[in-house]
């Protein structure tokens, strides 16, 4: 399954995948901030995408809004240090499947990830 | 400064370091700066706008500061590395996103992180607004959490979106 890791933080990107490895995902890209991930998508076409909310350049929710205008259905879970319940319900009225808020253990986050494709797949 | 923007600060702390690479953090007394020097001589900074505005800046020594990298990272950082500072970095962004979240106000936004290395170095911030010390250990050494935040409007329950 290809997935695309969305965050400035390249720490937080190494985090991600080391998780994701351990899941059995190999196939993974990076991008630094939402316009890097719109440049990457058309020739990567993730099955999955972890945003971050803020990034410079342009951040996880417009990133959300600008995907979701052309694909509805490729499973897009926020992983961020926003926690606000508005802040969730925001995220989600714009797209997102699931929602991750940083600091995760790994179980955590292999767990909404695991979660989120069960549904999507459903 | 108006004491409850301080304690989510001293639970975030313990949230991150214990959830991220399970180093507990005890707490020590908060005490007003003096002045502006950086405690120590590597400093994560955030900034806040909106319905609160100031910084928050997370400081520490550089042995404590490479021994904590190495624990969230799992890789030996050199300090003049980017990855260094992006790591400080990310850890500043969770402790304040956290703490954020346990404040009454709603529309309080983040800014991306910046980190400052060197010794003696000072962050100017507003001078109206005084800056409160979280001393704060572990066995990696002692961190400062500085906080330095005023309200810009009285609580409400508006809804904003975050930047």
């Amino acid at each position: 399954m290809r997935i695309l890791l969305i965050d400035d933080s390249k720490t937080m990107r190494n985090i991600q995948k080391s998780v994701l490895n351990q899941l059995g995902f190999l196939e993974l890209e990076e991008a630094c901030d939402g316009q890097d991930a719109l440049d990457k998508i058309s020739e990567f076409k993730p099955e999955l995408c972890l945003v971050d909310w803020n990034m410079p350049v342009m951040d996880g929710l417009t990133f959300v809004k600008s995907f979701r205008e052309t694909d509805k259905t490729t499973p897009l879970i926020m992983v961020t240090t926003e926690s606000e319940k508005a802040r969730v319900i925001e995220a989600i009225k714009a797209g997102v499947n699931n929602y991750v808020v940083k600091p995760f253990t790994p179980d955590l986050l292999s767990e909404r990830i695991s979660e989120t494709l069960a549904k999507c797949n459903a | 400064m108006d004491a409850s923007y301080i304690n989510p600060f001293m639970t975030s702390i313990q949230n991150v370091f214990s959830t991220m690479f399970q180093l507990p953090v005890e707490i020590g007394e908060p005490h007003i700066k003096a002045d502006r020097k950086a405690s120590h001589d590597v400093s994560g900074i955030i900034g806040v706008s909106g319905e609160m505005v100031g910084t928050i800046v997370l400081s520490m020594p550089m042995p404590v500061s490479e021994a904590i990298v190495h624990l969230f990272t799992g890789m030996d950082i050199k300090s003049d590395s980017d990855d260094f500072a992006d790591a400080i970095g990310e850890l500043v962004n969770m402790i304040s996103g956290n703490a954020k979240a346990e404040f009454q106000r709603k529309g309080v936004f983040i800014s991306c992180p910046s980190v400052i290395i060197g010794d003696g170095h000072r962050v100017a911030t507003n001078t109206d607004t005084p800056c409160v010390c979280i001393p704060c250990y572990t066995d990696c050494g002692e961190v400062a959490l500085e906080i330095s935040l005023r309200a810009t409007t009285q609580v409400s329950s508006t809804h904003s979106s975050a930047a």
